[in-house]
């Protein structure tokens, strides 16, 4: 099941709204870096709401995603993390180490925009 | 009473089918909140390791009791190329494909009892537990 990317301005904003194949995930991950190029943005949303399990492959595939991105000139933020899915996430041993991470869509965006400003303002 | 329930593991697809059939048999077996998240967590972790190095296997979920507590034992079984040294295995950081080298060590972390069986060319047994009730409060 493809993943939907919806364009906002500068940014792309990918919602996974329901349990993903490994094949989704990639394909998810490909279809960002296409895109990013395709539409020059400037920032990417990965929202994970409706994710119940996060395990090994989905991280990595997240952090293949963030840091693809910004080989190609885009930031990252994973939003949504829920609370039991981050505890999972913890005591499994995984971690979204520099990657950025808001709690929401709206918080995603503002911290699009704030990694932002200082260019903006140039 | 025992009650069991057998799932194929052939592809990727399956390892979806058996985190969340694993999920629905522990939340109805007593398990909520973030306990739900741990085994369908440690469920899909241990179904991919027998996507990717086996090929393929089988999951066998059993709800179990004991004194108070109630549980789910997961056992996974494949007859692929083995764990040639399961120590080595269960350390975190070794992987010998993708993900993050935390399919093993990782799940036994989320799990209250974990033990592997494998022999070289016969193939691997995972068996792992989460009880509802923590072991210290079981016991007592």
């Amino acid at each position: 099941m493809a993943i939907p990317i919806l364009k906002l301005g500068d940014y792309l904003i990918a919602s996974i709204q329901s349990a993903l194949t490994d094949a989704d995930l990639t394909r998810l991950q490909d279809d960002l870096a296409r895109q990013v190029g395709d539409l020059r943005s400037r920032g990417v949303i990965v929202d994970v709401t409706a994710a119940e399990v996060m395990d090994s492959f989905t991280i990595r595939t997240l952090l293949d995603i963030a840091h693809v991105g910004k080989l190609r000139g885009a930031d990252t933020v994973i939003v949504g993390l829920k609370p039991e899915v981050a505890f999972a996430m913890v005591q499994l041993g995984l971690r979204l180490d520099g990657v950025a991470t808001g709690l929401d869509l709206e918080e995603g965006l503002a911290i699009l925009g704030h990694v932002r400003e200082p260019t903006d303002g140039g | 009473m025992e009650d069991e329930h057998r799932l194929p593991i052939r592809s990727e697809s399956d390892i979806l089918t058996a985190r969340q059939r694993g999920r629905e048999l522990a939340a109805a077996v007593g398990f909520s909140g973030s306990d739900l998240t741990i085994v369908a967590t440690a469920i899909s972790e241990i179904a991919r390791n027998i996507v990717e190095y086996a090929g393929r296997g089988e999951m066998v979920f059993t709800l179990v009791r004991d004194g108070q507590s109630r549980g789910i034992v997961v056992v996974a079984r494949d007859e692929g190329p083995g764990i040639p040294d399961v120590n080595l295995a269960m350390q975190d950081g070794f992987s010998t494909r993708r993900s993050l080298g935390l399919g093993l060590p990782g799940a036994r972390r989320l799990m209250d009892e974990f033990d592997v069986q494998s022999e070289a060319g016969r193939g691997t047994t995972v068996t792992m537990k989460k009880w509802t009730q923590s072991r210290s409060a079981r016991v007592s």
